[in-house]
């Protein structure tokens, strides 16, 4: 198999992601995995929202997986799914050519410009649980949206100084309109060539049945409920700790560990949102509880080296 | 003389702020240059998506010299003095001449301030206009601290006079001034090197920039209707929408696509609506009024004339009208099984207002007023009952939840649906109506009881809870609602119940607390008597005292017994909500051209809330006071009532007794009490007709007598008895008019 060039339309939902995977990496990004913990969204792992405060310059780029429970529709809607994958980019301080170099990894992926309207369309950004906001568009493709561009203004209540630039994907909607596929789950996984061929219904469609029927009618909420207080318990504890650890006499300030709690609540306010038992008035306080971690955390993180600690 | 450039380019500037921000450009500039000493021809700003642009012509290329003398301390004042004087004007002692002064030698400093360059003063306005510039949002962005409203990527800024052009050297944050921009970014994305705004503009159209949003706008309706037009369609004008469209590209490519055969049958605003809001697609019809084709504006010609881009475009609207198709079947199956009643089931859970409770309990109100609104205006009682019970049921359809703008729309539609009688349903749609001073108000009797009750419903609700409008905060549009209930009267002719409806619908407010009030001791009726340590004889003595409204009471004869209470017991936060209305009305009547003082010399002092009353009084004082007659006889009255007013303040009295005609001594002071004998039954009988035009052409004859009088007689006649007498002729006169309107609040 030769390696496919920019020229070639990709053929399958992998070759999409390795060829973003190439094209970043050969701007400069550090390219990540995905982080281990559930999220809804890309912007929630470490390398995106604690990367993003500080003074300290970053480059990276990776797949999440990413799950929105109460999007379930038990794998038979042709757009939605509650478990979904997002591409993203995050470049501090955002570089002067960053839309440029965004079209560009358009081009990569086989969309030629000459033939496609591309249009930036005005669509700021707000995570009320994570405490932070940005301005920028959403990435029209001939009047489909196809990414999420945002310079970040404010994470966990910090002002963004450097200010970062992020890129998000959202890779089955953008694959689908590249592989002209029309329901999701018909979309080529691998190599449509390859001995096994298989779809994204062959990988998925039965997760997302089991977990539309989980999310919605057989996750426990009182378990739910006591987990997302026993993170908020943890979170807070785990800050409350000196930042010096006396075992190794080190300063070691625990803003990641702290961080994954409120990872943990955020996702399983999620599932509870799903489940139907939060009310209109609850779901702004259990917002305002999870923007109270992650300030906390983005607090800590600029106590760290990472984030520009300087002892 | 000489013509200056600026473009201040970036990345995409978001369409909504486009307009704004090139007249912002302009006027910050302009005035900012004009402070600095400079003057100019005239000047023009433009937007694109990308570039906020400006040019200005003739201006000048100097700012003049200033030339300022102050006088300082005499030549004999103390060292201090000077000091302090040289000090201020920042001059040594030798520069300051000495001039000869009434009281001896005295220091002048002249200080001359030599003109400044066009150049400079231009890059100064341009630093602190770009520095300061109002966006209604902005950011930073990379490392740098400034703030505009996306990335500012260069700034082009040049003189040109017959010499040539010249760039405005100036550098904010690293972005320095020259004399480049860039075309279109797919198009034409190169430098292009300009040395005058005709060149600019010349160059950007050939890059493939069309400059001017206006222009842009002009060439998108006029090929979207061609393209409609060929295959014999209209396309629906939304003039929004193609401001909208205009801001999102610079060099727009109407195309023309399908829709799907399945999902023509979607209501057509629904159609409409998606296409809209989602795609910003502008609706194509035809001559029957059926949705049936798009117009998509792309940013760009393409080798395949669009065909790709039409293609996705086409792809992306089904899957969302797919969406729309699946809520109004959803939607109709819900009518369908369980009818409107049933819709509207859920509302119960869903707060209106935290302290007026949920939707249900508020239609619950609604359905009591509007069953007695009905018929002050000619509606049927059952029905305009049964329309408010159905016509927020919509807000609970999945298709209002996605498109909240079709509320009262969809209400309609599914009413239909559901069978029920068309005034029913189109009561659904039209109660939310009029909602600007623009909007149609609704004619059939049933739309209108239910409109006015609806919205005396938010206004006495809001007013009972002391959410008034304050200032420019009015977050519930009562403003809006009174407005509304005013044209609804004006033009429905119930508007002598104003005052009783408000009243029946501030008691529904309070009923419907104190039932809930009665319902939650009743639901917790052992916990209760547990708690106070009472037996549960002595709980219902104090639930008997309480006594909770009788629902027969409620539905017979309500009205009635509320307008037969006396004004006294009408609650006094009502008397404010109709001051409120007052307050309305003159706003209402003012765009029409009355003159405010006008409407407050006809608005009596406890007004009773009837607008058509007050409407015709002001209508016809107005036509009075235009004629020579009335503005003679205001002069007149204004005399009358100045002279009273100044000896009864004088005197420590007021003149309020009868004057006596036996007293008259001069035969026009005869003929003036003859006249006002001849003209109080004429007053009073047109009064009773309510004829304000009858009443004022009552009164216009008392303008000849009145003149006369004032010329043959001296009011404050030495004889005190005389005096008094005549000075109670004159409150016989301010009385008179007093009855028709407040004369004194007239300005001359």
């Amino acid at each position: 198999m030769t390696a496919p060039t920019a020229t070639d339309r990709p053929r399958s939902f992998q070759e999409i992601i390795l060829r973003l995977q190439a094209y970043w990496a050969a701007h400069g990004c550090a390219i990540m995995q995905p982080y281990d913990m559930e999220v809804g969204a890309g912007t929630f792992h470490p390398a995106t929202t604690l990367r993003s405060l500080g003074t300290n310059h970053w480059a990276a780029a990776y797949v999440q997986p990413s799950r929105r429970p109460t999007d379930g529709r038990y794998g038979e809607n042709p757009n939605r799914l509650q478990h979904y994958y997002q591409y993203q980019v995050l470049i501090k301080p955002s570089p002067p050519n960053l839309q440029e170099l965004y079209l560009g990894s358009l081009e990569a992926i086989g969309i030629d410009m000459q033939l496609h309207d591309i249009r930036f369309v005005e669509d700021d950004w707000e995570s009320p649980t994570l405490g932070a906001w940005g301005l920028g568009w959403e990435v029209w493709c001939d009047g489909m949206e196809v990414s999420q561009f945002t310079y970040f203004q404010q994470v966990g209540g910090h002002d963004c100084k450097p200010v970062s630039g992020e890129l998000t994907y959202g890779l089955e909607r953008l694959a689908m309109y590249v592989l002209g596929v029309d329901h999701v789950m018909d979309m080529p996984y691998n190599d449509p060539d390859a001995a096994i061929r298989l779809s994204y219904g062959d990988v998925f469609k039965q997760t997302e049945q089991e977990y539309s029927r989980w999310n919605f009618d057989i996750a426990d909420t009182d378990v739910l409920l006591r987990h997302f207080e026993e993170a908020e318990v943890e979170c807070a504890r785990i800050l409350d700790a000196a930042d010096d650890d006396p075992k190794t006499g080190k300063r070691i300030v625990m803003a990641h560990p702290a961080y994954d709690q409120c990872i943990k609540a955020s996702h399983i306010f999620n599932l509870l949102d799903a489940r139907g038992v939060i009310s209109v008035t609850e779901r702004q306080a259990y917002i305002g509880r999870v923007r109270t971690l992650a300030k906390a955390c983005a607090d800590a993180f600029v106590r760290t080296t990472a984030g520009g600690y300087a002892a | 003389m000489s013509d200056l450039l600026i473009e201040l380019f970036s990345e995409e500037i978001p369409a909504r702020m486009q307009a704004k921000a090139a007249d912002d450009l302009r006027r910050l500039m302009t005035d900012g240059m004009v402070e600095a000493g400079l003057t100019y021809g005239g000047a023009a700003a433009f937007a694109t998506p990308r570039r906020l642009t400006l040019a200005v012509e003739g201006l000048t290329e100097k700012s003049p010299t200033v030339r300022e003398e102050r006088k300082g301390p005499r030549t004999d004042a103390p060292e201090k003095a000077l000091a302090g004087f040289l000090r201020s004007t920042g001059l040594t002692k030798d520069q300051l001449e000495v001039r000869d002064d009434k009281k001896g030698q005295v220091y002048f400093a002249v200080i001359e301030k030599p003109g400044r360059p066009a150049a400079q003063i231009v890059a100064e306005t341009l630093e602190s206009t770009i520095r300061n510039f109002p966006w209604p949002k902005s950011m930073r962005w990379g490392s740098g601290s400034l703030r505009w409203v996306r990335p500012l990527h260069s700034i082009l800024a040049i003189l040109t006079d017959e010499e040539g052009a010249q760039v405005v050297p100036l550098d904010v944050d690293g972005i320095a001034s020259g004399d480049t921009t860039r075309g279109h970014r797919f198009m034409a994305p190169d430098t292009i090197k300009v040395n005058s705004f005709e060149d600019y503009a010349s160059k950007l159209k050939r890059a493939h920039v069309i400059l001017d949003a206006k222009e842009r706008a002009d060439i998108i309706w006029g090929e979207a209707t061609n393209l409609a037009f060929a295959q014999g369609l209209e396309v629906v004008e939304d003039k929004g929408l193609l401001a909208e469209v205009a801001g999102l590209v610079e060099w727009p490519v109407p195309l023309m696509g399908s829709i799907g055969e399945q999902f023509l049958d979607l209501p057509p605003e629904v159609l409409q609506t998606s296409m809209k809001e989602h795609q910003k697609f502008f609706s194509v019809r035809d001559g029957t009024g059926k949705i049936v084709k798009y117009v998509t504006v792309a940013n760009r010609t393409t080798a395949d004339d669009g065909a790709t881009i039409l293609a996705g475009n086409g792809k992306v609207l089904t899957a969302r009208l797919s969406d729309a198709k699946f809520f109004w079947e959803n939607d109709l199956q819900t009518v369908r099984e369980r009818g409107l009643q049933g819709m509207a089931v859920p509302l119960a859970n869903v707060t209106f207002h935290n302290k007026l409770g949920s939707q249900a309990e508020r239609i619950a109100r609604i359905a009591a007023l509007a069953r007695e609104i009905a018929p002050l205006v000619g509606a049927d009682a059952d029905m305009a009952e049964q329309a408010a019970q159905i016509a927020k049921a919509d807000l609970s359809s999945e298709m209002v939840y996605e498109f909240p703008e079709l509320q009262g729309l969809m209400g309609r539609y599914y009413a239909e649906a559901a069978g029920l009688p068309q005034e029913v349903a189109n009561a659904a749609q039209y109660h939310y109506s009029p909602l600007g001073p623009s909007d149609d108000v609704p004619t059939e009797p049933v739309s209108v009881a239910l409109a006015l009750a609806d919205k005396l419903d938010t206004l006495t609700g809001f007013w009972a809870i002391d959410e008034k409008p304050t200032g420019s905060k009015d977050p519930y549009a009562l403003r809006r609602a009174a407005l509304g209930v005013i044209r609804l009267v004006l033009e429905s002719g119930c508007s002598q119940y104003l005052r009783g409806v408000v009243a029946l619908a501030s008691n529904l407010h309070y009923w419907q607390r104190h039932e809930n009030v009665m319902n939650q001791i009743d639901e917790h009726d052992a916990y209760i008597s547990t708690y106070l340590g009472i037996d549960k004889f002595t709980l219902q003595s104090i639930k008997d005292k309480i006594s909770r409204p009788n629902k027969s009471e409620k539905k017979q004869g309500l009205f009635e017994k509320i307008m037969n209470t006396t004004t006294s017991a009408i609650i006094d936060p009502n008397q404010n909500l109709l001051s409120f209305f007052a307050d309305r009305l003159k706003v209402h009547l003012r765009a029409e051209g009355v003159r405010h003082d006008v409407i407050d010399a006809a608005l009596p002092e406890n007004w009773d809330g009837d607008i058509v009353l007050l409407v015709n009084r002001v209508r016809a004082l107005q036509a009075f006071l235009d004629t020579e007659d009335g503005a003679n006889l205001l002069a007149a009255y204004t005399r009358a009532s100045n002279i009273l007013r100044a000896e009864e303040a004088k005197d420590g009295v007021e003149y309020s007794l009868d004057p006596n005609p036996d007293l008259a001594e001069n035969d026009s002071e005869k003929a003036l009490f003859a006249a006002l004998d001849a003209t109080d039954p004429q007053i009073d009988a047109a009064l009773a007709a309510e004829d304000f035009a009858a009443a004022m052409a009552a009164i216009a004859a008392l303008r000849g007598p009145l003149d006369a009088y004032f010329e043959a007689t001296l009011i404050n006649s030495d004889n005190q008895i005389i005096r008094r007498n005549r000075l109670c002729l004159l409150n016989r006169v301010r009385t008179l008019f007093a009855r028709i309107a407040d004369f004194g609040r007239i300005e001359g």
